[in-house]
């Protein structure tokens, strides 16, 4: 099926990079080819959260300028032997990425891995626009706020202009993942409840994931959310996803507030 | 946005007519800035990125009143690509270019509490009369996007986002939530109406005179609206 997934949002700060970690550690744990794709150019983080980055020798941006060959740019992952990794440069801005290089790489990419996934940079700029060019399916990462929502929007628009699909009359699949959900702070009306997001985005939801210290914590020791601690809910969440993306019909879990049950025991009401 | 193009005989050249914002303003200037200042105050953002013209029909200025006033404007963020009524003798190539042949519109009456805005269709856009006159949009109007339809009604089957408009020569029908900005009747229409299934709007607008969400109260936001022009006065009521 050989798929290019596009993980964007528009705005930053709101999970693209641990979510393209996570899918695509999640994904290749079925025994899929997985490859990630850093496009943040100059802001690379994929590499980190990856826990690859002692290990970087060439980049996206050698392989599209033809400096190296794109096998000696992947790194192939230490914990799941399906999964690698293509990094961003750090030292090179986005105005290093060339579209007929993204495409060259992307179409190899495709016939060497099952899954290609996109680390979109935030923004709507050239890095942004470069990553969602050649995508047939995009994953757009929302937080439940007003903001975010706003931007994630503008980028749907985006999707549905100026990808290579959309130019040829066809449409990128989308997907809305809801991640930093915070259940307690969403029952407080304090953010944006699903059916909100839903209602402004109007596209169909690949998941929920909660917002929860294990995500931080995996970040930051460099392991997928999904390896680091696969009982947590989030990583669960991020399972049930990329079961989703493979087109199995896994019911959708919204996260619960577990002190909202103690509420109602002690017949407290949520202000 | 009618464009009109020369395809057969050139392709260097093509004729375009554009919309642009027409400010009017009066004497003295210093109300008039005053009463702008007002108005941005409550519409911030409003001329972002817009294309106004200098109608200075109703004032007499020199040379160095123009250039004070297009200061003063251009501290407003309002960046002026034409002067429309002035004497050509003041303008030198360092001002913005004379506009002689906008198609004039009805004009606003007396407008009281808004700025004097039209739209002047700049030169030469012959009308078309086989075009159509609505546009439908079967799908989500996205935010950042703008729909432009001069020649009539624009019919949006999805929502209409935060931080996209639709601006329409006729009526706007949006069956989704309005969410975003909608600006009717701009070729001077005043009988076209605004309609929507939910209010949610940032602002709406008929023939320039407009509104924001800020004098939205509980009866009209979040409901299902319309909104006509009634004796130069933006009305908007609930639909049931």
């Amino acid at each position: 099926m050989n798929k290019v997934i596009v993980v964007t949002s528009g705005k930053g700060g709101v999970g693209k990079t641990t979510t393209t970690a996570a899918l695509g550690a999640a994904l290749a744990a079925t025994g899929q080819s997985v490859v990630v794709v850093d496009f943040d150019v100059g802001l690379r983080n994929l590499d980190l959260v990856m826990g690859a980055e002692r290990r970087v020798v060439y980049d996206l941006i050698n392989v599209v300028q033809g400096v190296a060959k794109l096998p000696q740019a992947l790194i192939r992952d230490k914990r799941i032997d399906t999964l690698s990794l293509l990094p961003a440069s750090q030292t090179r801005d986005k105005d290093a990425l060339t579209e007929d290089g993204v495409a060259r790489v992307i179409k190899e990419l495709r016939t060497k891995f099952d899954w290609v996934i996109c680390d979109s940079p935030a923004g709507i700029e050239r890095g942004a626009t470069l990553a969602m060019r050649f995508a047939d399916t995009a994953i757009i990462v929302t937080n439940p706020e007003v903001s975010s929502v706003r931007d994630s929007d503008r980028i749907i628009g985006l999707l549905d202009s100026k990808t290579e699909l959309a130019e040829k009359g066809e449409r990128v699949e989308k997907h809305i993942l809801i991640t930093r959900y915070d259940p307690a702070r969403a029952a407080r009306g304090e953010m944006l409840n699903i059916n909100d997001v839903l209602d402004i985005l109007s596209l169909p939801l690949l998941g929920i994931i909660p917002e929860s210290e294990e995500v931080l914590r995996a970040s930051n020791v460099g392991t997928p959310v999904t390896l680091n601690d696969p009982k947590s809910a989030a990583a669960q969440a991020y399972r049930d996803a990329a079961a989703r993306l493979r087109g199995q019909d896994v019911p959708m879990i919204v996260p619960a507030d577990r002190k909202g049950l103690l509420d109602k025991l002690f017949g407290r009401r949520a202000a | 946005m009618t464009s009109a193009s020369d395809a057969n005989n050139s392709i260097r050249f093509c004729i375009r007519s554009y919309i642009a914002f027409v400010l009017a303003p009066q004497a003295p200037i210093i109300d008039w800035l005053a009463q702008l200042d007002n108005w941005i105050k409550t519409s911030a953002g409003f001329f972002a990125d817009r294309p106004v013209v200098l109608d200075l029909g109703a004032v007499k200025l020199g040379q160095p009143g123009i250039r004070h006033l297009l200061g003063q404007l251009s501290e407003r963020n309002i960046r002026v690509v034409g002067i429309e009524g002035a004497d050509p003798a003041q303008l030198d190539p360092s001002l913005p270019p004379l506009l002689t042949s906008g198609r004039p519109s009805e004009r606003p009456q007396a407008a009281e509490t808004t700025a004097p805005k039209r739209e002047a269709p700049a030169p030469a856009a012959p009308v078309q009369t086989d075009e159509p006159t609505s546009l439908l949009i079967e799908c989500p109007v996205r935010s950042g996007q703008a729909i432009y339809f001069p020649n009539g009604d624009v019919t949006v089957l999805g929502s209409v986002a935060s931080g996209s408009e639709i601006v329409a020569g006729g009526s706007i029908h949006v069956y989704g939530t309005l969410r975003g900005r909608a600006m009717a009747g701009t070729k001077g229409d005043g009988r076209a109406r605004i309609f929507c299934r939910k209010n949610e709007a940032e602002l709406l607008a008929i023939n320039g005179y407009y509104r924001t969400a800020e004098d939205w109260d509980d009866a009209i936001r979040s409901h299902a609206i319309q909104s006509w022009l009634e004796n130069g006065v933006l009305k908007v009521a609930p639909l049931d």
